[in-house]
């Protein structure tokens, strides 16, 4: 429970009240992690928060964490200046299949802030673009000004056997793309259901209806990834908080598979 | 295999036992009287035990009455639990000094723990401490907090001859009969018409070297039947019971029943059945900082499922109504625990009906939902 010492790198800014940082591991240690997994962040004196890593898997020197601004906590995490520290414990949880997916088609869908856990799933599959089918990313933001990775969501479009489908849930006047939520781009998906692992964060409830939607179209549930979300304190399975039914957030997850999760998922308040 | 040590000691040369863990530095943890209850604390010798008291336990109701005898353990169990020992209530986990927005974990040299020995441990408690090492030491990451305070503990587990009128343990397979191996010693106290003994079995090498420099006498045949007889007399007089038959499944079937309902409206969300409650386990971390903020403290306390913070995730609690929460405590220690960790959350103790001011009772409100569900044959 005892966090170490961080240094920052790099904080910069990707949308109005959201920033990635970059952390050093102390004494130059490498720093492994499976796409999908979290850290908790500590700032003395403010608190400690779950953070997934947003950064490359191939790239083990340093760990990036892309945050969202949203109360005292998340405020000073944000304000760290590099040279200072940050306490991290981890990476904890179980992430994506990556491996499991070797061979498939890969949907990756996310809502808002949900693609920073799965950029290392992107970074991966066209880092090792033979061992992957077709990749679909499909992103949306509420407007415009909160679409993340903005630079990258460019670059990614344009590679082999990829597709990007991105939408806001508000375009205003300048807005050339496509207005709605993220299962309004379905029907441009050129999809294999029976080759085809998806893998989903964003909000419960965009989640539930993308998973839905893919299971609908073929997909088998055994082969859809949500990454649940719940308060967290311990991330190692000792605090209770992030119970969810008989699972621990923490541990059994944040990734589970929606076939082990489908009766939950309509349970209001569980 | 060596012989199962079991003797007879007579009452008045309990205190040899004090002697005797003393002796090997051990502090002692039991049972004694303060402020109209009987709690577990630091005591030394036989005058600190509650002779001659006992309890009488209703939901919502506790009260002590002395006793025609002189029984030290003659009383069933408190509102306190062992777990205040192992998973403290309050432990600091870190301080650290931050110099120029650097920060370095600070060196507290922790003070050598005196072993402890908890003396007076029922049943039922024994297997909440049994849940609570599979909770916080079997899973891929312990709490070492607690191993630390459990791993040395010398356990003195005492028989219950009388149970409370809260007591449930003989229907959730915990009691009131200790099984010989789980704890150092195993003690039964007999106080019939001036005739004041103790049955004395060891569970462990350790418990055997103890017991065995106390004055004692063999026990014979007929100490042990009646032992065994007045053990399973306490089982019998239970008043209450919980069929768990089913009740896994009969709960999970449950998240819309009505009765949540009904149980929300008489719930306080006061949170003491979960502080009561043995095997809950649930902590929440603080953190502390002083006015220049360099040096900062985190520290665990226990927490409850009831808390509206317990939840919290950006924006409001998961668990927003008294409702979801009273669910989420009775289907967390009934249902859910089985599937985490292979064994109900609940060891029958009772204290979660007395301590609770509603007197809502964990055994009915169990049995309203199962009654109820229409849950194929399970
Ligand atoms: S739920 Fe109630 S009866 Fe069961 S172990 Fe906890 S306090 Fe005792
Ligand atoms: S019943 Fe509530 S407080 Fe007790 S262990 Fe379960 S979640 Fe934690
Ligand atoms: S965050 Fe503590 S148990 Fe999962």
């Amino acid at each position: 429970m005892v966090p170490s010492p961080w240094v920052v790198r790099q904080v910069s800014k990707e949308t109005p009240d959201t920033f990635t940082l970059v952390l050093d591991p102390p004494g130059g240690a490498r720093a492994k992690f499976t796409p999908g997994q979290f850290s908790m962040l500590w700032v003395g004196g403010v608190g400690e928060l779950p953070i997934s890593i947003s950064g490359d898997p191939a790239r083990p020197e340093s760990l990036t964490y892309t945050v969202r601004s949203v109360g005292p906590a998340t405020q000073s995490l944000v304000s760290r200046q590099a040279g200072q520290t940050v306490g991290v414990r981890g990476p904890y949880g179980i992430g994506w299949p990556i491996e499991a997916a070797t061979g498939r088609d890969i949907i990756v869908a996310a809502g808002g802030i949900g693609l920073a856990p799965l950029r290392p799933v992107i970074y991966h599959v066209l880092a090792n673009r033979a061992d992957y089918g077709r990749l679909t990313i499909l992103y949306g933001a509420r407007n415009p000004r909160d679409i993340l990775f903005r630079k990258e969501l460019a670059v990614w479009a344009k590679q082999p056997d990829t597709q990007l489908l991105s939408t806001v849930d508000y375009g205003g006047v300048a807005w050339r793309g496509h207005v709605g939520v993220v299962t309004t781009l379905f029907k441009r998906l050129r999809l294999q259901p029976a080759k085809t692992t998806a893998m989903i964060c964003g909000p419960e409830i965009m989640m539930r209806i993308v998973a839905r939607d893919l299971i609908a179209r073929g997909v088998s549930g055994e082969d859809v990834y949500l990454s649940m979300e719940r308060n967290m304190k311990c991330a190692v399975g000792l605090c209770g908080h992030c119970q969810w039914g008989p699972h621990f957030v923490c541990k059994d997850g944040p990734v589970f598979p929606f076939s082990r999760i489908a009766s939950l998922l309509d349970r209001h308040e569980l | 295999m060596t012989d199962a040590i079991r003797i007879r000691i007579v009452a008045d040369q309990i205190e040899q036992l004090f002697q005797s863990l003393i002796k090997r530095d051990y502090a002692i943890f039991g049972p004694t009287v303060r402020d109209g209850a009987i709690i577990y604390d630091r005591i030394e010798d036989t005058s600190d035990l509650p002779r001659g008291v006992t309890d009488r336990q209703e939901a919502g109701k506790y009260s002590l009455a002395s006793r025609p005898d002189q029984a030290l353990f003659g009383y069933a169990i408190g509102p306190h639990s062992w777990k205040k020992y192992f998973h403290p209530a309050r432990v600091k986990l870190f301080g650290a000094s931050t110099d120029n927005g650097v920060f370095r974990i600070l060196q507290e040299p922790t003070p050598p723990r005196q072993p402890t020995a908890l003396l007076g441990v029922r049943a039922c408690e024994l297997a909440a401490i049994a849940i609570q090492d599979k909770v916080l030491l079997d899973g891929p990451y312990a709490d070492e907090i607690y191993r630390d305070r459990r791993k040395e503990a010398f356990l003195i587990a005492m028989q219950c001859t009388e149970s409370a009128d809260t007591c449930f343990c003989s229907s959730m397979g915990t009691g009131p009969a200790v099984p010989v191996v789980a704890a150092d010693i195993t003690l039964t106290e007999i106080a019939d018409n001036g005739n004041h003994w103790f049955l004395a079995e060891a569970g462990t090498p350790r418990g055997g070297e103890v017991l065995l420099e106390l004055e004692h006498q063999p026990a014979g045949e007929a100490d042990c039947l009646q032992v065994s007889t007045a053990v399973a007399a306490a089982g019998l007089q239970q008043k209450r019971r919980l069929d768990t038959t089913g009740l896994r499944e009969a709960l999970q079937d449950s998240f819309d029943h009505p009765h949540w309902d009904e149980v929300a409206k008489r719930c306080l969300d006061c949170a003491n059945c979960t502080m009561v409650c043995p095997t809950c386990f649930c902590t929440d971390i603080e953190d502390v900082s002083d006015v220049s903020g360099d040096h900062a403290e985190r520290w665990r306390r226990w927490d409850s499922c009831f808390t509206t913070s317990f939840s919290y995730i950006h924006g409001g609690s998961v668990r927003s109504s008294p409702k979801a929460r009273y669910r989420q405590w009775i289907t967390h220690k009934l249902s859910s625990w089985v599937d985490q960790f292979g064994t109900s959350g609940c060891v029958g103790c009772g204290r979660c009906i007395t301590w609770c001011p509603a007197g809502i009772d964990i055994t009915e409100e169990a049995q309203a939902i199962r009654g109820t569900v229409n849950h194929g044959n399970t």
